[in-house]
């Protein structure tokens, strides 16, 4: 568009790309949000020096705040996004319900105000009708939410959110509502400008959720037919012009099994799964929000915008997602290396090879996007951006992402909220191998393992001493995984390596490029895309197949050091946290690791250890207490979340590693009991 | 049984040409007749299979530690094993010593040579079953003989360590024996690589020989390594300590400096070793070994761009810097634990085996004290005697002060690291990465020491400008820099002044 840019950016994020890519930057403060980021007098010190005309806010931080919006045209320059009005009335649970609710917008019913006492909670509760979801007003998102079934349940949630709703917030009010069982998340993209017109950009569905936030996002949704389509962007827009609403904005909904939806709630930025709907519709919202800024009116009619083909987005993540689902992790990007080459692949990320993914803010790497003519085209090209995407150096989400997209479930379309817990009541734990898929990657592993022993071989230049080649043909393996010992026999054939396993054979056929991170190997005629993560002299292989690694970090002698892993990949010193090990060694060397002592394993039971890296917000025990199994020992905060660290078992608290305002990395030694 | 199917392999691979036919069904019937030759042979060879027989080789791997002879199967190819001297028994006669029992073929060392990834290596593996690897005179000549023909071919000796000690009933025949080990080690210094595996006890004046080879490794839990054990040490100096904390692994990779590694198991340590093996040159004959690499040796390193802090105080991992550098990201680390201040080990650079030393911002704010001027100077001495090329990453607050370091004589000891550097006539590349209070620049074009103090790499400007300083490099070329210096380099020949030996301030 021509426009000069200046980029803001904290100390840490110094090298950031947005940093690189913008004509300007300037640094406006420390690491911690709330002295860069949401550091309005710095951002605003900024402005007046870089004289800039206007301000994008994205979509976190500042981009739902009406003091900086309000600041900003009190200083004559433009904020991109809505007015001040409309975000503060969309901003508050309450008023935005009442504003729906006029527009004539579907809403849940409830009841939304003061609440005296539980008895009244019960009366509404009962007039709405079982289930009812009890929150404060003011909490956002899931936070604080509670679902009561019966009047004992009410009376429960009465008295924690009202508590919640007054230590919190400071703001009595409560929100009581039907609570939708069984519900999609579907939202509706609406684009206004300042002359009254507004146009609905058809909706995303983002019903794949962990803890209220999405992971996996499409446009459009399975479930629409087009008269609910429609009905629901007639009402976005009419809610959109009730409020005089200008630029980008989202209304969310909560469908019903019987396509009954309700109004959710209206968020006034851009969101992060917008390019989903620019993909299908082809409009860039970035650049609408920066011409309705500018004044100009809408370029398009609403029987201009269309769907073209599918997208889909997997928010690819910086966490451990065997651990709820994704619990943060930081550290250096190794390498990192974006899977462009797969075709219709869009990759919006902030990072680069060598990016720090920090405590201080949302673990988010990047978001991935696939796009095709229908829904099949676009998921078989997301599963390949995925197996190609090469993230090293942190645990990341890819396995799950992974497994959710080739779900059945999802697949067919049949998703709600509650898919991951549904799916996965235990916790995450990686893909299943099929006996198939079990036979594929024990005979790439071994192949990979002779391709390298042949290479091991391979010395150029003359020799004084002429190098013994062996002879051999075939290798008998010995391949553990997971609690299995398998015989493996590889013999080599030409580039490629015949493979039994299992009494079957296999070919398997690659290029057997080692140094490369991503190995395609063909078994059996079906291509594969591999990465092996790390191998040692042991044998000890880590592989990610079919999306499922693990990432963890150990302590060692040598100190803390980041040990990449598969699940389904073995890892020596902490096996019980893995599903599966694989070690490949020699049939020889197999028969006598029988002789070989067992390393006593880490009592974990009598220590914490931090899970993830954060911060120590408070220490709950001294030494020499004695505390119960489940007792709350220590909060650990990480990306503004709260983990109460329990003990694993009764005890005496032997020593405490850590006090309040500690800074701790994933598996450094908190607590250890006698 | 596994360990007879193991035991079976190597027999066929030790058998003689032409040592005629097995012993066949027909032997056990014809009982009368004295055992001929070739029957005799293959008694004998059976017997030094079995070492101090199946109940000492059971007890051996209940301790979890494997035989001499399963050693060998699992650090040399298939088939590649020779063995010397499996005939050879211990002279003695005293203690009832001559009585047949006692007589064991092979006595307690099974040596020879084989072959690791194709190339030659010379082994000896003594075998604790068989007078719980007591070293006997012949043990003794039955190592310096492969140690003899491993000087005059030109390849590397391994020693598989498990010994109890001197043969207590050969005396000082058993520490004769000793004396010419270490003549041996002494004589093959520089010559060939040597190096020894500690697999289970090694004490007394025995522990001398691994000292005396470039390269100690341990056995995690299984191995030690101590001149007196704790009972000596409690009537001396009535010190309580276990076996483990005085000369355990643990012990002599952290805090004694003694030893260079340390590995989980028997096979740990011995796949570890055939990984290691191939770093090194077969002599000091031979160039760094080149293996196939499918690393682009131009290819760019953007993480490096930014691996640094700006601020100077800040630490960083310099083995960050060395995965990203190295050929697909593999670095054979020399002393993980100890003086961590200075980082030393192998990797390979476009397939060439290179000796890598950097300072470790992240310990210590990488200063030189005693143990890691030791560290990296016994590095660089070994990297320089057997042509592998040097490349050094300077980040360096400059030496450790204070009264400890000064009364350890830190002046002598980190004379040593300037010695050896100096000293070195292989090529030499260094990479300042942030800053050298004192900077030590050698080029290897030229060769020459240098020193030059420069405040902070934030201005690198003084040094580049005398010429010190080679170029100043975006850290992202980093790795196709040195790829290229290294082609270029390997025609390098540099010789020292005619002297007997240098005499580094020891």
């Amino acid at each position: 568009m021509g426009i000069k840019t200046v980029a803001i950016h904290s100390d840490v994020d110094a090298n950031a790309v947005h940093v690189k890519m913008a004509d300007e930057a300037v640094c406006v403060g420390p690491a911690p949000t709330s002295k860069s980021y949401l550091n309005m007098d710095a951002i605003m010190e900024v402005i007046k020096k870089t004289r800039a005309q206007a301000v994008h806010p994205g979509y976190g931080f500042l981009s739902e705040n009406k003091e900086f919006a309000r600041r900003l045209a009190s200083e004559g320059v433009t904020f991109i996004g809505p007015d001040t009005h409309a975000i503060q009335a969309m901003g508050d649970k309450i008023e935005s319900k009442l504003l729906a609710k006029n527009a004539k917008v579907n809403t849940i019913p409830g009841f939304d105000g003061v609440v005296k006492d539980a008895d009244e909670a019960v009366r509404i509760a009962r007039e709405i009708g079982y289930p009812v979801m009890i929150k404060a007003s003011a909490g956002g998102g899931g936070k604080g939410m509670r679902i009561a079934w019966d009047d004992e349940e009410t009376r429960e949630g009465f008295r924690f959110s009202s508590q919640e709703a007054a230590s919190s917030f400071g703001d009595d009010r409560l929100l009581i509502e039907k609570f939708i069982d069984n519900p999609r998340h579907i939202e509706i993209q609406v684009l206004a400008d300042k002359h009254g017109n507004a146009l609905w950009l058809n909706e995303r569905e983002c019903s794949i959720q962990r803890r209220n936030q999405k992971v996996v996002e499409e446009a459009p949704s399975t479930f629409l037919d087009p008269e609910t389509r429609r009905a629901m962007g007639e009402q976005a827009v009419a809610l959109a012009k009730a409020v005089k609403y200008s630029s980008a904005g989202t209304v969310e909904f909560l469908v019903d099994s019987s396509k009954n939806f309700y109004f959710l709630e209206m968020n006034t930025r851009l969101q992060v799964e917008h390019p989903v709907t620019e993909c299908i519709t082809g409009l860039d919202l970035v650049q609408e929000m920066i011409r309705v800024a500018k004044g100009y009116p809408l370029r398009h009619k609403q029987a201009d915008i269309p769907i073209n083909g599918w997208a889909v987005e997997c928010r690819v993540y910086a966490e451990d997602p065997y651990k709820s689902f994704g619990l943060p992790s930081i550290g250096k990007l190794s390498q990192y290396q974006e899977p462009l080459h797969v075709p219709s692949v869009r990759v919006d990320s902030g990072i680069q090879q060598g990016s720090d993914i920090s405590i201080y803010y949302d673990p988010m790497i990047s978001k991935l996007i696939t796009y095709g003519s229908n829904r099949a085209e676009a998921l078989k090209r997301m599963e390949e951006a995925l197996d190609n995407y090469v993230i090293r150096g942190v645990a990341h989400n890819i396995s799950l992402l992974r497994e959710v997209i080739i779900h059945p479930r999802f697949v067919q379309g049949d998703i709600s909220t509650k898919f991951l817990p549904e799916i996965y009541p235990d916790g995450f734990k990686g893909h299943n191998l099929t006996d198939l898929e079990r036979r594929e990657l024990l005979a790439t592993a071994a192949s990979l393992y002779v391709a390298e022993q042949l290479r091991s071989q391979q010395f150029l230049g003359t020799q004084r001493i002429p190098v013994a080649k062996s002879k051999r043909s075939t290798w008998e393996l010995s391949v553990r995984l997971g609690d299995g010992i398998y015989p493996v026999a590889v013999s080599k054939d030409g580039s490629s390596f015949s493979v039994e396993v299992d009494g079957m054979k296999l070919n398997v056929t690659s290029e057997w490029n080692l140094a490369s991170p991503l190995l395609s190997v063909t078994i059996d005629g079906t291509q594969r895309t591999i990465q092996r993560l790390s191998r040692n002299a042991s044998g000890d292989t880590s592989i990610q197949f079919l999306g499922t690694v693990r990432v963890m970090s150990l302590r060692s002698d040598t100190g803390l050091m980041l040990l990449e892993d598969v699940q389904g990949c073995f890892c020596l010193r902490s096996s019980q946290l893995l599903a599966y090990k694989l070690q490949i060694l020699t049939k020889v060397a197999a028969e006598l690791s029988k002789y070989m002592p067992e390393k006593a394993a880490e009592d974990t039971s009598s220590i914490l250890r931090s899970p993830m890296p954060g911060a120590v917000v408070a220490v709950s025990v001294k030494p020499g207490d004695t505390v119960s199994e489940g007792q709350e020992i220590c909060v650990i905060e990480a990306m503004k979340m709260q983990n109460s660290m329990t003990a694993a078992k009764t005890g005496k608290v032997k020593a405490v590693h850590c006090k309040a305002g500690d800074t701790v990395g994933e598996g450094d030694l908190l607590v250890e009991l006698e | 049984m596994a360990a007879v199917r193991v035991l079976r392999r190597a027999a066929a691979a030790a058998r003689l040409r032409g040592a005629g036919p097995g012993p066949g069904p027909h032997r056990a019937a014809s009982g009368a007749r004295p055992p001929s030759v070739p029957e005799r042979i293959e008694e004998k060879r059976r017997a030094a299979l079995l070492g101090g027989g199946q109940g000492r080789i059971d007890a051996q791997h209940k301790r979890g530690k494997l035989t001499a002879r399963e050693r060998i199967l699992l650090l040399l190819d298939p088939d590649s094993f020779d063995e010397y001297d499996m005939f050879v028994e211990h002279r003695c006669s005293d203690f009832g010593m001559d009585s047949s029992k006692n007589k064991y073929p092979g006595d307690s060392v099974v040596t020879g040579r084989g072959r690791i990834n194709g190339r030659l290596a010379y082994v000896f593996s003594q075998d604790f079953t068989v007078f719980g690897g007591s070293l006997s005179g012949a043990h003794a000549q039955k190592i310096c003989k492969v140690m003899d023909q491993a000087a005059m071919v030109g390849a590397p000796v391994i020693g598989l360590n498990d010994s109890g000690g001197a043969r207590i009933q050969e005396g000082v025949e058993s520490l004769a024996g000793y004396a010419d080990i270490f003549l041996r080690n002494v004589l093959c210094s520089g010559v060939v690589p040597q190096i020894s595996l500690i697999m289970g006890p090694c004490a007394g004046g025995a522990v001398y020989s691994p000292a005396l080879t470039d390269f100690t490794f341990m056995v995690k839990d299984t191995s030690y390594l101590f001149i007196t054990g704790p009972d000596v040490v409690k009537s001396v100096t009535n010190e309580d300590v276990t076996q483990e904390q005085l000369g355990g692994a643990k012990t002599h990779t952290t805090v004694s400096g003694v030893a260079h590694r340390a590995f989980e198991n028997d096979i740990d340590a011995l796949l570890n070793l055939r990984e290691f093996f191939n770093y090194l040159p077969l002599s000091n004959r031979d160039p760094a070994p080149v293996c196939e690499c499918h690393d682009p040796s131009d290819r760019l390193v953007p993480e490096l761009d930014t691996v640094v802090p700006t601020e100077s105080t800040k630490a960083y991992d310099m083995l960050d810097i060395i995965h990203s550098i190295a050929d697909e990201r593999e670095f054979f680390e020399i002393m993980p634990s100890y003086a961590r201040n200075i980082v030393v080990g192998f990797a390979r650079m476009n397939g060439r085996t290179v000796g890598i030393v950097g300072n470790q911002p992240k310990v210590a704010s990488g200063c030189l004290d005693i143990n890691s001027s030791v560290k990296g100077a016994r590095f660089v001495r070994f990297c320089d005697a057997f042509n592998i090329p040097l490349i050094t990453f300077v980040d360096v607050p400059g030496f450790l002060p204070g009264t400890a370091q000064e009364y350890g004589g830190i002046i002598r000891h980190g004379a040593k690291l300037l010695f050896a550097f100096a000293e070195a006539t292989v090529p030499k590349i260094t990479v300042i990465t942030r800053k050298g209070a004192v900077q030590i620049i050698f080029r290897g074009k030229e060769a020459d020491a240098e020193a030059e103090y420069v405040d902070k790499f934030a201005n690198p400007f003084p040094a580049a400008m005398r010429g010190f300083v080679d170029d100043i490099i975006q850290p992202s070329t980093t790795r196709l820099r040195i790829c290229h210096d290294l082609d270029v380099l390997a025609s390098k020949t540099q010789s020292s002044p005619w002297k007997k030996h240098a005499n580094i301030p020891l």
